[in-house]
């Protein structure tokens, strides 16, 4: 069930945009924001509100990568594997943070903390190899630094 | 040298605040604009001064507009969008537009949509670009505060309501079909043309889609003029252009030049040649979508025509650098599996056959590729491209792999040979 703080948000949101529909990504966000990932369940309860069937929203809420279907961790960490970082050494990146978080691509870390996935070209290129996590850009990467980075984060 | 889209851009990474912008002569472009002009005079304007849409098309900006209906039986609303989706690999010049003076693609937003006459505005914004989300919502809440936006704008009886759309990504949604069916809250997959957006866009009604770059060239052409913005340009295409390279050379980065400027200028002078111990083998200049240039190719003129005439596209000006210790075949699995990720999957050939070239691409980077494939990856090319696809995403996609199979063929066999990747 959405929470009435879920649901204001939802309704402020419908009544800034055209339609009820063209609210529909801001609405999977709000309720992301809240519990981190969208459920079935929240899809057929947000459905209604947007006047779609839980199909219709669930074929948007697929269709893009930052939208969540299943839980992920504390945190997520983006790691950017498109042309430029691939260049700048993405590769050997991307072999530090598996075996530094014990995860691949895909996975969460057992306590919760960390989820890692792959990410296209986040527009960072002049400071590649780059990687997001949750609302940060980490630019300039080297192994010593993602130690540091990944600290940071509880 | 002037630089009238980044010249006033701060040093300490601050935005420009309204006030800072309307000191550096900011937001005099939309008074002359909706108080002296005719909305067609400013399309004539922008004509005259040969825009350019810097989203990587290369179509005439006062062209685009004069497309849409207008006049008391114009169908209404009418919507004008930023495309702010900067998704192509390797670009990030909409981003230091963005995040370095927000208000400067809002005036342009605005004028634009005077042009056509738009009672909406939207900025499209990707969604990995938080900073540029966080900097434009304040800028929009300052335009409406100081009577650029809303309700009789500078009391001229023009209504703009301009709202802030943020994505959640997917490259599809930056060709301007498909963002539009975003915007409307559907997948966004792209639509077949006709009708083109500027007689049913969004909702049925009329909207125009013009990059974010383009759109910030409009009040430096309003407030100057066609004839002074032309003369910005070493080329037939007018004003300056956003450049960039990223790779293994010494500065990346993203650098304001007069339009036409040369590689070698790029390379040499603003990115600072390539980093010790690495040559150039190749430069893709537009973006990951567009053909492969060589070092014979050094001193092309960055421009439309130039770049089409050397067998290219400008595409978005920014240049990615393939150097001699990466592995090209390597590079082009990179891309189509990007490509392949991001096909939308609505019309079978980009769906089906980008994923067959990445896998033949793989095949061959790790050893276990046949003399035939390389004769499977040209047909391959010749049937993702034009007018075969829904839309140009995978004609697209086969520029760098076509270019590729014919610059960087020995290299292709090598890996053939070998049964490995020399580079491994």
């Amino acid at each position: 069930m959405l929470s009435e703080e879920e649901k204001r948000e939802i309704l402020a949101e419908i009544r800034q945009n055209e339609t009820a529909q063209a609210a529909c990504l801001e609405a999977l966000k709000i309720v992301q924001k809240h519990r981190r990932w969208v459920s079935d369940q929240e899809i057929r309860d947000l459905a209604p509100l947007l006047n779609m069937t839980p199909d219709e929203l669930d074929a948007v809420a697929t269709f893009y990568p930052f939208i969540f279907r299943r839980p992920v961790g504390r945190h997520v960490i983006y790691l950017c594997d498109t042309v430029s970082c691939w260049i700048m050494g993405y590769e050997t990146i991307l072999a530090h943070l598996t075996k530094l978080l014990g995860i691949t691509m895909g996975q969460t870390t057992t306590d919760g903390r960390f989820t890692l996935l792959p990410v296209s070209c986040i527009g960072a290129c002049d400071h590649a190899p780059a990687m997001m996590i949750d609302q940060k850009l980490h630019g300039n990467l080297t192994l010593e630094r993602i130690n540091e980075i990944l600290n940071r984060y509880e | 040298m002037e630089r009238p889209l980044t010249q006033d851009i701060k040093s300490d990474g601050q935005p420009l605040t309204i006030d800072e912008y309307e000191r550096t002569g900011g937001y005099q472009a939309i008074q002359k604009a909706l108080r002296d002009m005719a909305p067609g005079e400013v399309q004539e304007e922008v004509k005259a001064a040969n825009l350019r849409g810097r989203g990587g098309a290369g179509f005439s900006t006062g062209a685009k507009w004069s497309f849409v209906p207008m006049g008391a039986d114009a169908p209404r609303p009418k919507y004008i969008i930023s495309n702010s989706d900067e998704m192509e690999p390797g670009t990030f010049k909409d981003r230091l537009l963005m995040e370095g003076n927000p208000h400067q693609l809002i005036e342009g937003l605005v004028i634009g949509a005077y042009a056509v006459q738009a009672d909406f505005a939207y900025i499209f914004l990707r969604w990995e670009y938080l900073q540029s989300a966080r900097r434009l919502a304040a800028a929009i809440e300052e335009a409406y505060g100081k009577k650029y936006l809303g309700k009789n704008i500078l009391d001229t009886r023009y209504n703009l309501e301009m709202r802030l759309h943020t994505s959640a990504g997917r490259y599809i949604c930056g060709e301007e079909t498909a963002l539009l069916n975003a915007l409307e809250g559907k997948r966004g997959i792209p639509r077949s043309k006709p009708p083109f957006p500027q007689l049913s866009g969004l909702w049925g009604r009329p909207a125009v889609v013009n990059n974010a770059e383009t759109l910030c060239n409009i009040p430096h052409i309003i407030k100057k003029g066609a004839e002074w913005y032309r003369g910005l340009s070493r080329s037939a295409d007018g004003g300056t252009k956003i450049y960039g390279a990223s790779g293994r050379v010494n500065k990346p980065g993203a650098w304001e030049l007069p339009m036409g400027t040369s590689i070698r200028e790029i390379l040499e002078e603003h990115a600072g040649g390539m980093q010790e111990g690495y040559s150039l083998r190749g430069i893709i200049p537009g973006g990951a979508s567009t053909d492969f240039l060589l070092a014979d190719n050094l001193d092309l003129k960055m421009d439309y025509d130039s770049c089409q005439m050397a067998g290219s596209r400008l595409g978005t000006g920014t240049m990615i650098i393939l150097d001699d210790r990466t592995c090209p075949v390597g590079m082009l699995l990179n891309l189509m599996r990007f490509f392949a990720r991001e096909s939308c999957g609505w019309c079978t050939p980009c769906r089906e056959g980008l994923p067959w070239l990445a896998e033949i691409l793989h095949a061959i980077e790790t050893g276990e590729g046949e003399e035939e494939d390389l004769e499977v990856l040209a047909t391959q090319c010749r049937l993702l491209g034009p007018g075969h696809t829904f839309c140009a995403l995978a004609p697209g996609a086969v520029e760098p792999l076509q270019s590729a199979l014919k610059y960087f063929r020995d290299d292709f066999v090598r890996h053939i040979k070998e049964k490995k990747c020399p580079w491994r």
